[in-house]
């Protein structure tokens, strides 16, 4: 990791909200953080908690309307990505930025070939013709593993399983080698073992790439053997961010307490119930007041309902959002 | 017989190709399905028959002779000189019924073609974009919708008609007519097909795989063209189809009510015109034109049904 030179992506106060007829979604809620290059950051947090958004704004992929980036800025190699044109956008995506989404079942297009829709990015973005495109198209999918790559240009989505066809959404967004892979959630509609093939699978191709990862989970397992520093998010905001190492060890943030307490565990008795947190997400609809955890927090106190906690470093190279210092209050509610 | 040998023989062997071959595609799987309905066989059939007669016709018969008029002959009925009987001029109706059959089912695909591009250009912008343009193209449909077509038609046909000159097309000379009918029925008949496309968008668009591809940096147009439309040819192909059939039959009753490709040209449509003061005394006059729409209509709605469940996705038959 290089803390010297300026960071790849530079992520600044965003607040997206969506306008529906309900009222405002209040989704991303002011966060900021950075990812240096070559690093893996692991964003994490229940479902609906602003990850996948978060990155949707950077990518301008948000719908406008309903949506709108309220503020912020996402300095990307000294471009703010929040404020480039459409047009821009196009040059960026799957150029420098590529995105793997959650469910391979459906994020490939199923009336197009394989080769059909990885040469298309290769020919839009590196100019390249048809018969080079698929030369590169093939090696590519020798690369995310495909046997026999030549002969499955040909075939459609449907002739492939869930877990080749999120390979073959590897190969895509590896197409013109960009400097960020943003990974929402790959694994989540995978089965296990295909999971943790994909998982073997992005690990090797960061080595062999020097690629720079942000990887969205709600799997604090596959967070472990994966990222270098993790972000926790909860309804919008930041609550912890840390070393991987330093976040299993020493978490702070009573929220990520009760995430790690709720993973299951081999070494637990089969009888144990699983621990679960209490309570369900805010409604994002209401403006937030107060820490959004409160609700459900076990070591709340009244400072928690007036005033939401900012993120502030509690270690060197730890940042934590919460009144309350858990580390002096407990020790091993897991 | 050794052990091997018995196990082998007793295993159904598959031929190399057979373990090899691919699954079929798309294009096999339509055409399996279209294969087993069998009045879209039979439409398929006659229409290439169809086809067949106005294209093999004009070889054996010139056009000369389908525009020669030999008063002495006027209304004769069917013979072995003139098959089909002659008409109020004494022109052969067999060989007018061959090139008013090209100029008919040119009519109807030429016409299609521009519904076509027109219903889908607007449906997809409509649906894509959604929004302000969604509604002003939306409302521009409607309004087009509450007029009825054959007033539009009309108005149309008298308003340019005989204002574009003829030109040569294949070799054959066409009148301005035949051009301003084309358009006019290309452009009263998008609607619908507009309406099915905008659907279809409007749907296809929240697809996880058009996310996907914006992600990669796909262009708008790139996801209307490449990645939305492939996804939506079943419905417009089946519409386009049943649009041949709606458009030769408007070009039939403009034609019928002497508005639509002038004489000399031959169409099905204008040689029913005049036929009706001849209703018992000629009937030869409005049968075989009469019956040669009747039978384009009726196999184009066949293939269009036959279409429609052979290219259905949900259809369970393969």
């Amino acid at each position: 990791m290089n803390n010297n030179s300026a960071p790849l992506l530079q992520v600044e106060n965003l607040r997206t909200h969506f306008h529906i007829p309900e009222g405002t979604v209040f989704a991303v809620n002011g966060i900021s953080f950075n990812i240096n290059e070559g690093e893996t950051l692991a964003v994490v947090g229940e479902s609906g908690c602003g990850k996948s958004v978060t990155m949707l704004s950077i990518l301008g992929l948000i719908p406008i309307p309903p949506g709108e980036i309220v503020t912020g800025k996402a300095i990307f190699r000294d471009k703010d990505l929040i404020k480039l044109s459409e047009s821009e956008f196009e040059h960026l995506r799957g150029d420098e930025v590529a995105m793997v989404f959650q469910d391979p079942m459906t994020s490939l297009n199923p009336v197009l070939t394989i080769g059909k829709q990885i040469t298309e990015t290769l020919r839009t973005h590196l100019g390249l013709t048809q018969d080079a495109a698929e030369q590169r198209a093939v090696e590519l999918l020798e690369r995310v593993g495909i046997p026999e790559a030549a002969s499955r240009l040909g075939n459609y989505p449907h002739q492939f399983s869930g877990g080749m066809r999120q390979r073959v959404m590897i190969a895509i967004a590896l197409s013109c080698n960009p400097s960020l892979l943003i990974a929402d959630e790959p694994t989540t509609a995978l089965d296990v073992t295909i999971q943790a093939q994909i998982v073997e699978l992005v690990l090797h191709l960061r080595e062999q790439l020097h690629m720079t990862i942000i990887w969205i989970t709600h799997d604090l397992g596959v967070v472990a053997g994966l990222a270098d520093r993790v972000i926790v998010m909860y309804a919008g905001f930041i609550v912890e961010e840390a070393h991987v190492d330093d976040l299993y060890e020493n978490p702070r943030h009573p929220y990520t307490l009760a995430l790690l307490g709720a993973l299951p565990r081999v070494d637990r008795r089969r009888d144990h119930r699983l621990n679960s947190i209490p309570g369900a997400p805010p409604n994002l609809l209401v403006e937030p007041q107060g820490c959004p955890f409160a609700p459900r927090c076990t070591y709340v106190i009244d400072r928690c309902w007036a005033e939401n906690p900012t993120l502030v470093p509690i270690a060197p190279e730890h940042k934590m959002a919460c009144w309350v210092d858990t580390s002096t209050i407990m020790t091993g509610s897991r | 017989m050794t052990d091997a040998e018995v196990l082998t023989t007793k295993i159904p062997r598959l031929s190399q190709d057979e373990i090899e071959s691919p699954p079929l595609t798309l294009g096999q799987l339509t055409w399996r399905r279209f294969r087993r309905h069998k009045m879209a066989m039979f439409g398929g059939v006659v229409l290439i028959l169809l086809f067949l007669y106005s294209a093999v016709g004009s070889i054996v018969l010139p056009e000369s002779y389908a525009n020669f008029t030999d008063t002495n002959l006027r209304l004769q009925a069917p013979t072995s000189a003139h098959p089909f009987g002659t008409d109020a001029v004494g022109r052969d109706i067999l060989a007018r019924t061959i090139y008013g059959g090209q100029i008919s089912l040119l009519i109807g695909l030429t016409a299609v073609i521009i519904e076509t591009v027109a219903g889908v250009l607007i449906g997809a912008a409509a649906g894509y974009y959604g929004g302000w343009l969604d509604a002003v193209l939306m409302r521009i449909t409607e309004a087009m919708l509450n007029i009825p077509e054959i007033f539009l038609l009309i108005v149309m046909a008298k308003e340019f008609g005989g204002k574009i000159p003829s030109v040569t097309f294949f070799g054959r000379e066409f009148s301005g007519s035949v051009i301003v009918i084309v358009m006019i029925i290309g452009l009263t008949s998008w609607m619908y097909l507009a309406r099915i496309v905008r659907a279809e968008f409007l749907s296809l668009k929240e697809n996880d795989f058009i996310l996907a591809a914006r992600s990669t940096g796909t262009s708008n147009s790139g996801i209307i063209f490449k990645h939305i439309l492939p996804n939506s040819m079943a419905p417009i192909i089946v519409s386009a189809t049943l649009g041949v059939a709606n458009a030769i039959l408007a070009e039939a009753y403009i034609s019928f009510l002497g508005l639509g490709v002038q004489p000399p040209t031959a169409t099905w449509g204008n040689m029913l015109d005049g036929a009706n003061s001849y209703l018992e005394s000629a009937p030869w006059l409005w049968f075989f034109p009469g019956m040669l729409i009747l039978l384009t209509v009726l196999s184009i709605n066949f293939l269009g049904d036959g279409l429609r469940d052979a290219l259905d996705p949900h259809s369970r038959a393969v």
